[in-house]
């Protein structure tokens, strides 16, 4: 199976990159998320209700509509957070990479363990900028706005083309496609990573693992 | 056996549902419907002016639409209902949400038309209870990002003072000519269905200069209305529902109580809050001119776009347009580049600009406006004080509005007047005439009072009006007229008597004059 990649690139200023990942990967999870399954007998489910939640950010001229999940919203508040603790602490020059990667489980016999297999990732590349008065960072927070409203609609053009999805799973399969550890809404499995580049070229790998139950699966 | 439905269509084919079971078109037919109410209700939630916030819920109600919690307001799922008439969108029947913006003076336009149409195009190997939904579902959370993309979210959101947001629905062919030059799509999504394609888009206006073609009906100003579409919300927290602060800007010839009093039939406000920010600088700049050069975007910096054909040197266009009397200091805007004091205060004289164009939002206009024409003698007269009455005076810029009703073709607001290249401002304080362009002569720029540091409360006597009032105050009545002839008749009167006297005294007045030789 081929995994779909979409690569968004935006450029902002140090005190911008948190709400500028936050806006975009929330837009993201917002698509990428159900309600709570509740599998009845004769394999039916219903599906639980999720509600939306309207964020004004403060250093950007621009609102986002986020799950309301305050669990999920820790998670990934905590994964950007740390991404842009690692791109200050590059240096000025800092390039940085944050990705959402939407996988599945597959089940290996013992002693292998179980197989992700991403069916999705989004990459966001943030090129830090800094600005030398306040005048030029009224206008970044009104173009950057503008810029995020445009990533808001290509995210959405991605995935209103609904392509591959994994199929609805089972209730035995479902922790395989979903990440059912959250008690009000349902994402698919995901985890998020990310990748600073120094200005010196060098790069600079880390991997942050979201809690999941896989890693403790073992 | 295979049931088949037939359909006519709107131009007499007929279409085959071979594959669609009953069951299957009840549910679609019903998720279509479904969805274009949810889809009403989050565009106009939208541009209520306020965040949304509803709650997750894992257990499900039951009445939660493709599983997200969109509250309904009624009054939106009734005008929804009644614009459909019965009817899906279907193929040529689409329904669309338009969203304008009126301002206090009753000026409209247009800003975006959402647009839910069907296309021809069939799937039907689709799953209806199950893919369909799920993909309408998507389609749904589309839209609540999207609605906060577009260029009125943030207009939405500043709402309040000086204008309103509203809605109109309407079902059948979409109307898109009101939305100026230039206007942009962006498609939301799309989602296929055994009977059709569903598309859902969003075509916006990007050229925010105020168009004014049906603008010049004098209806009474929207914001004497006030409809709360709230309902408490689930989340703690978000702010009580009843937070609509009351509109504080009347007409004075508004009846009070009637809550749609100005409103056409088919349209409805959409919005409860009027904020107590500052008027935005966007619209009270662009409802006084109709630029050459486009605005393209809010964003974009409003003062530079209207400055467009005149010369820098005055500033007409103070973003918050400060009416400066000849006599009294000069205001700075500071949101004006390129402006200096002097700029402003004369340039009441200089450009002979739309003379209707300076209403700000202060009612308290009509003395001020009164008073501008009986001070400013020689200079700037151009008809005479008693053309305005005190009736006229109920009105704001009453003085204006019987002329503007007169002849259109006049009408600065409908056709702009060519800027005049802008003199030196000393020279255009001087030489008002002189320095205009042709044809602006009998024009008389009416600029608004606002004195510093006077809030502009709009109570019926607010400092400015206070000011204009008692700038020209009654003369002496010792020194009027009548009192002056009474004085003489008395005179007159006393004349017999003093002539008799002197006439008694005549020999000691020749003895007086002998003395003098």
């Amino acid at each position: 199976m081929n995994c779909r990649s979409v690569v968004l690139e935006v450029t902002v200023e140090a005190r911008q990159v948190e709400e500028a990942m936050l806006s975009l990967l929330h837009t993201i999870l917002l698509h990428r998320s159900s309600g709570k399954f509740h599998y009845k007998k004769e394999g039916t489910y219903s599906i639980g209700t999720v509600g939306t939640v309207d964020i004004d950010c403060d250093f950007i001229d621009f609102t986002f509509v986020r799950i309301s999940s305050e669990e999920l919203d820790r998670v990934i508040r905590k994964a950007v957070s740390e991404f842009k603790d690692a791109l200050s602490n590059s240096g000025s020059d800092g390039v940085g990479q944050i990705s959402l990667e939407f996988y599945q489980k597959k089940k290996s016999r013992w002693p292998f363990s179980d197989e992700c297999i991403p069916w999705e990732v989004w990459s966001i590349k943030v090129n830090v900028v800094n600005l030398a008065n306040e005048q030029e960072r009224q206008i970044c927070r009104e173009k950057v706005g503008e810029k995020l409203g445009d990533k808001v609609i290509n995210i959405v053009e991605v995935i209103n083309r609904h392509e591959y999805l994994p199929k609805m799973p089972t209730q035995s399969e479902v922790d395989n496609v979903f990440d059912t550890s959250l008690k009000d809404v349902q994402p698919y499995l995901h985890k998020i990573t990310y990748q600073i580049t120094d200005s010196l070229g060098t790069s600079v790998s880390t991997t942050m693992r979201r809690l999941l139950k896989d890693t403790l699966a073992l | 056996m295979e049931e088949i439905n037939r359909h006519a269509k709107a131009d007499g084919r007929v279409k085959m549902d071979s594959d669609l079971s009953p069951q299957d078109k009840k549910d679609l037919d019903k998720f279509i419907k479904f969805f274009a109410l949810k889809t009403v209700q989050v565009i106009v939630q939208a541009r209520l002016g306020e965040k949304i916030c509803t709650r997750s819920s894992s257990s499900p109600t039951g009445s939660d639409w493709f599983n997200l919690a969109i509250k309904d307001i009624p009054e939106v799922t009734l005008e929804a209902k009644k614009a459909l008439g019965g009817q899906l969108p279907g193929i040529g029947r689409s329904m669309c949400v338009e969203i304008s913006l009126k301002t206090s003076e009753g000026d409209s336009m247009e800003l975006e038309t959402w647009c839910l149409e069907m296309n021809e195009k069939c799937d039907k190997d689709i799953k209806v209870s199950y893919t369909v939904y799920n993909r309408l579902s998507v389609l749904l959370k589309s839209l609540l990002a999207i609605t906060r993309v577009t260029p009125a979210y943030k207009l939405s959101r500043k709402q309040g003072h000086n204008y309103v947001i509203l809605y109109r629905i309407y079902f059948g062919e979409v109307q898109l000519s009101g939305l100026g030059e230039g206007f942009q799509t962006v498609r939301v999504g799309v989602v296929s269905t055994p009977v059709g394609t569903l598309t859902l888009s969003c075509a916006y206006r990007t050229n925010l200069a105020f168009m004014s073609n049906r603008q010049f009906d004098r209806s009474a100003p929207i914001m004497g209305i006030i409809v709360d579409h709230f309902v408490d919300p689930p989340c703690s927290n978000q702010r009580p529902a009843n937070m609509g602060h009351p509109c504080n800007y009347r007409a004075p010839d508004e009846e009070d109580g009637s809550p749609f009093a100005g409103v056409q039939d088919s349209q409805e406000v959409c919005t409860t809050s009027f904020s107590t920010s500052p008027p935005s600088q966007l619209y009270s700049s662009r409802l006084y001119y109709q630029p050459s050069a486009e605005l393209c975007h809010p964003a974009a910096n409003p003062n530079q776009a209207l400055h467009a054909g005149k010369e820098g040197g005055v500033a007409l266009a103070p973003v918050q347009p400060h009416g400066v009397d000849a006599h009294l200091t000069v205001e700075h805007t500071p949101n004006t580049p390129g402006s200096s004091g002097d700029d402003v205060g004369l340039s009441q004289s200089g450009e002979g600009k739309r003379d209707g164009g300076r209403r700000s939002d202060s009612p308290s206009d009509p003395v001020e406006s009164l008073n501008e024409f009986t001070r400013k003698v020689g200079a700037f007269v151009n008809k005479p004080s008693s053309e305005i009455t005190a009736a006229s005076l109920d009105l704001p810029f009453a003085a204006f509005a019987p002329r503007g009703l007169e002849s259109e073709e006049d009408d600065l607001m409908v056709q702009p007047p060519a800027s005049p290249p802008c003199p030196s401002p000393l020279q255009a304080s001087l030489h008002s005439q002189g320095s205009e362009g042709s044809g602006q002569q009998d024009d008389f720029v009416m600029v608004d009072f606002k004195p510093a540091f006077s809030k502009d409360d709009l109570l019926p006597m607010d400092l400015g009006t206070f000011y204009r009032e008692f700038q020209n105050p009654p003369q002496l009545a010792s020194l009027s007229l009548h009192i002056s002839s009474q004085s003489m008749a008395d005179d007159l009167d006393s004349l017999p008597e003093k002539l008799a006297l002197y006439e008694k005294n005549i020999d000691e007045f020749d003895a007086f004059v002998d003395m003098l030789h």
